[in-house]
């Protein structure tokens, strides 16, 4: 890999966070060097590159670091121009997007929540959730018009990523939690948007193995600790 | 340069969202109708024109609806672009969305805490709020503005810093804006407040002293009873 258009990219297998800076890396056919973080051990590279927040993703760019996702998505649609788009061109359409991503962001905060020790705020933050992915099942109706989202011909934007990135493994919270998440009937729209991502291979190649997520969320929810510190 | 077509922004008065839009709007000379709404009585076209949240700002372009402080921030600097709000490179537009962020969804956060809370809570709010000003401190860095030599996405998004930040000192008696501590801040707050567009848009200090000791009143109420 050429100096001049060197990448590096701070994870950890389990964040979604993570996942989103992945998934458009992959789409544009950016070449990366992935470093794992032990959060539990934080290196001194990460603490060097983001001392602000400590946090993963980080995206060394030609070793300059770019910190927060959705910032580094930001960055990426606008460093490299060849190939898809992240983003749409038209400054509307690309405001109606920027909603929804920080929408969906809003969403993953709220299951999030879901992990939290009192029965009561898990209580109230699973209405949360639900109220927020019925909203959300109206809102990308406007964006598949057709009706069911067919993505095997079209390469990932980012609202496919955040989608993805968010509630892509909606089963395994199911399963570690024992409720619904997302119900076909309720959100068929999503329902069937996130089950056509997740057969493509650059989504199946990304996803984290399933029984070691079941793992992590299963102790997570033992221990209430903190979800994605 | 763009054609000026029927600019709208709805707005609350006192909200920083809508003051920062209603700032950017008056930095690139666009003009626009503005409507105050109430947002403890939502009109139906608020409601229309922003149904997922129903709040303000909502800009309007050409019949377009445009809600969230930051996405029209962007979207103004994409239409408009002369007078740049964001830099051009991509590394340092990089760095003035990561600090926006950080101003909006930290500082911001942390100061209302300070305001609506009390005690151990209050206390944990105060200092959360000025180890995030520590930072911005670190970031500003002896420039005039986050932006530099002008006033850009940073200076719009933390702006609430300068005049809002104080009115919360006041109503709880307590120091965040400690000058020593923050001489770099404490001199953009200088600069910022008397850029002549800034501050001839700025609420009535007396007009925001009264709303937020009652919001502050009214939050610690709900809290007390939630408990």
């Amino acid at each position: 890999m050429g100096e001049e258009n060197k990448v590096i990219l701070l994870g950890n297998w389990s964040s979604p966070f993570v996942k989103r800076v992945e998934l458009a890396l992959k789409t544009k056919g950016i070449p990366f060097e992935y470093v794992e973080e032990d959060l539990s051990n934080k290196s001194a590279l990460l603490l060097k590159y983001n001392p602000v927040h400590k946090k993963v993703p980080v995206l060394v760019h030609n070793g300059k670091p770019v910190c927060e996702s959705l910032v580094i998505l930001e960055f990426i649609d606008e460093t490299w121009q060849n190939g898809p788009h992240l983003l749409p061109k038209d400054p509307y359409e690309r405001a109606k997007v920027r909603f929804w991503v920080a929408y969906i962001h809003q969403l993953l905060e709220s299951m999030a929540k879901l992990y939290t020790p009192d029965k009561e705020a898990r209580e109230k933050a699973l209405k949360e959730v639900h109220e927020k992915l019925r909203v959300l099942e109206d809102g990308m109706k406007e964006n598949f018009p057709g009706g069911s989202p067919d993505v095997r011909a079209k390469k990932l934007e980012i609202l496919d990523i955040m989608m993805i990135a968010t509630v892509g493994s909606f089963k395994t919270h199911e399963e570690v939690l024992g409720v619904q998440i997302l119900d076909p009937e309720r959100n068929p729209l999503t329902f069937s948007w996130v089950q056509a991502l997740n057969e493509l291979p650059v989504v199946k190649e990304s996803n984290p193995p399933y029984e070691k997520l079941i793992a992590l969320l299963q102790s997570l929810k033992e221990s209430g600790m903190k979800f994605y510190n | 340069m763009e054609e000026n077509q029927g600019v709208k922004l709805l707005g609350f008065w006192v909200s920083p969202y809508v003051l920062r839009v209603k700032w950017a709007l008056k930095l690139k000379g666009i003009e626009y109708e503005y409507i105050e709404e109430d947002v403890f009585n939502k009109s139906p076209l608020l409601l229309k024109l922003n149904p997922v949240k129903g709040q303000v700002p909502v800009l309007v372009h050409d019949g377009k609806p445009i809600p969230e402080s930051i996405v029209i921030l962007e979207y103004i600097d994409e239409v408009w672009k002369h007078s740049p709000l964001l830099p051009q490179d991509p590394y340092e537009r990089a760095n003035s969305r990561f600090w926006a962020k950080f101003a909006a969804e930290k500082l911001q956060a942390y100061a209302w805490e300070a305001l609506c809370s009390r005690g151990e809570d209050h206390e944990r709010a105060i200092k959360a709020s000025m180890e995030a000003l520590e930072k911005m401190e670190k970031e500003l860095n002896g420039k005039k503005f986050f932006g530099g030599d002008k006033i850009g996405f940073v200076d719009l998004v933390a702006g609430f810093i300068s005049y809002q930040l104080p009115v919360y000192e006041e109503i709880v008696s307590m120091k965040i804006l400690d000058s020593s501590k923050f001489p770099a801040i404490t001199n953009w707050i200088n600069n910022f407040l008397n850029h002549p567009l800034i501050k001839e848009e700025l609420p009535p200090k007396h007009k925001m002293l009264a709303y937020f000791s009652n919001r502050r009143n009214v939050i610690l109420v709900q809290n007390s009873s939630n408990k």
